[in-house]
């Protein structure tokens, strides 16, 4: 028999790749330099890798196949998330600039593993292969532990680095332990799998009753795992902890890409490849939703730091794209997509603003620090303002109508009673986003306090995210559109 | 002579739920993350049962992915709970809560 070379198509992986090149080139570059060139340099290069690996995914819209031995899905579904988290990644490493700066912690390691951690979170976004999962799972989780304690000085930053690091190992087993089951119960760990190769979907299809027990079991040991990445009650533990110890800007860049990432996995996984045994997990997936959105709210309301009080509100944030998630259909996974995007690009303006109003080594996060900030900075109160209106969804931003359509196609699938709560924890939401608002507007700021250096690409990446979320909050259609189109292409969907 | 794959299970069951247990109920961090590992291998040794009982490599290939993983895990941890020590001068996590509610 002669040997025939597998083919191989690189295209699903050409953003990811671009990436993992450029934060070689960044972490080599960096140590040739000294940290005055790198401040300009090492950005700029980071922002050519993102740039490199938008054309790449941009350049396959539309494309529509498995490769690599089925293990990467190249579709539209992973296209719009690498977009987004492409977006996400530049967001980041222009805030991190500046802050790298003031906090004086300027290291080629920062921009390295943000790319390194981007990278991961996009192979998730096209995995089709539980391994494969597992694999970006963790690229993307270790380099976020480091990040996470990134100011090695501060012992919040050491302390939350090691909650999220024990955590995130803990519930990764719980993982792998779903995912070995599922291969006890399947014989193979591909989401989708064809006539000769097993795989989840294919399984499903073929065999209605028979050893799904086991694979139910799997499927409770996956939410564990993911339920995690996306903070969702009761896996939500380290979320505050983490946003409040980590630098800002990391903040933003996990609570808008790790639950995008997580999201990801999480739709392909279960509203495709698992989409028959629905009704198996999605009393359990509604349960988290409404825990979620319940806890994430209430809890949110007593918080005294404002990067907890943002940690709190991405946890609710959760529940609400669950909605989406629970509803299977197109306009629930399109929904969520657009949700989820618009979420992080709000998330990210809002931790971008607190970052520089936080100061020096992030001394000013409290509530009661935000005092008359709209006389001071009335142009980065303005628009913290507008980011907490659109996470709170109040109509003209982005949020509102993220919320209408993942609502909507829950309630198109019959789970009106969940969009009642959803509707309820909402309106608890907006108290405690307009009790910032309260304190910035209609307080007398406190005296003698020292003028804040704002720097250029912090202001940037405020200005871009602000005008973005008002842009996608009345001409949201294109984007939308574009959600739909990912759920069109979206393999076995 | 073969033994029944069922024990292998049942054993790689009985070393996860002590890893859970330990991780839950253990003060020092680096035995926390001993246990975590001990987690892990009962997850390999399920692997590994599963290859025997389908015939095919596939879950032996998954170990060495999830000793790779592992190991960079641990790379990271060991040097988050190191940098908290010298700190400190305690990986006892119950010292270490200043981050509350």
């Amino acid at each position: 028999m002669p040997f025939v070379p597998p083919e191989i198509r690189l295209a699903g992986i050409a953003p990811e790749m671009a990436l993992v090149v450029s934060a070689f080139v960044v972490l080599i570059a960096g140590t040739f330099a000294r940290s005055r060139v790198n401040r300009v340099y090492l950005p700029a290069l980071a922002t050519i890798g993102f740039g490199a690996s938008i054309y790449f995914a941009v350049s396959v819209w539309g494309e529509n196949e498995l490769q690599l031995s089925d293990m990467i899905a190249l579709d539209g579904f992973a296209t719009f998330c690498k977009i987004s988290l492409a977006v996400f990644g530049l967001l980041t490493v222009w805030l991190g600039s500046d802050y790298l700066t003031r906090d004086g912690i300027e290291e080629p390691e920062f921009y390295g593993l943000v790319l390194l951690a981007v990278a991961g979170m996009m192979l998730m976004a096209s995995a089709a292969d539980l391994i494969v999962i597992f694999l970006a799972l963790e690229t993307f989780s270790i380099a976020l532990y480091v990040l996470v304690g990134y100011r090695r000085r501060s012992i919040e930053g050491q302390e939350s680095a090691m909650k999220y690091f024990l955590l995130g190992a803990f519930s990764s087993s719980f993982f792998l332990l779903g995912i070995a089951l599922a291969y006890g119960a399947v014989g193979s760990t591909n989401l989708y799998g064809n006539s000769e190769n097993p795989g989840l979907a294919q399984f499903l299809s073929e065999s209605a009753s028979e050893a799904t027990g086991v694979l139910v079991l799997a499927t409770g040991f996956l939410v564990v795992g993911l339920g995690f990445k996306i903070a969702a009650v009761p896996f939500h533990m380290w979320t505050p902890d983490a946003y409040q110890g980590a630098p800002s800007p990391i903040t933003g860049f996990m609570a808008a890409g790790s639950k995008l990432a997580g999201f990801a996995a999480l739709l392909r996984l279960f509203d495709a490849s698992l989409f028959a045994l629905r009704w198996e997990w999605r009393p359990l997936l509604i349960g988290i939703a409404v825990a979620t959105m319940i806890a994430g709210s209430v809890l949110a309301v007593v918080q005294e730091d404002i990067k907890r009080m943002l940690a709190y509100s991405s946890i609710a944030h959760a529940g609400f794209v669950l909605t989406g998630v629970i509803a299977t259909n197109d306009r629930g996974i399109s929904g969520s997509l657009f949700y989820l995007a618009t979420y992080g690009i709000a998330v990210l303006g809002g931790f971008a603003v607190v970052s520089i109003l936080g100061g020096k080594d992030e001394h000013r996060v409290r509530l009661v620090d935000y005092k008359g900030a709209f006389y001071e900075h009335p142009a980065l109160a303005g628009a913290l303002t507008l980011f907490l209106l659109s996470l709170a969804g109040v109509p003209v931003t982005s949020g509102f109508v993220g919320k209408l359509v993942v609502f909507g196609a829950a309630i198109e699938a019959g789970y009106s009673w969940v969009v009642v709560i959803g509707m309820l924890t909402s309106a608890i939401a907006a108290f405690f986003y307009l009790r910032v608002l309260v304190v910035m507007y209609m307080q007398e700021p406190d005296e003698s306090r020292p003028p804040i250096p704002v720097g250029r690409a912090a202001s940037t990446v405020v200005a871009l995210t602000a005008v973005a979320t008002i842009i996608l909050g009345l001409f949201w259609s294109p984007l939308i559109g574009a959600a739909e189109d990912a759920t069109f292409f979206f393999v076995g969907g | 002579m073969s033994i029944d794959p069922s024990y292998y299970l049942a054993l790689a069951g009985l070393m996860f739920a002590i890893g859970v247990v330990g991780t839950l109920t253990r003060r020092n961090a680096i035995v926390i993350f001993m246990f975590i590992e001990l987690m892990l291998n009962a997850v390999n040794l399920i692997f590994v049962t599963f290859a025997r009982m389908w015939g095919n490599v596939d879950g032996q290939v998954l170990v060495f992915f999830v000793l790779v993983v592992a190991a960079a895990e641990a790379v990271v941890g060991l040097a988050i709970i190191l940098v908290i020590a010298r700190r400190r001068e305690t990986s006892n996590v119950d010292d270490i809560s200043m981050l509350k509610w």
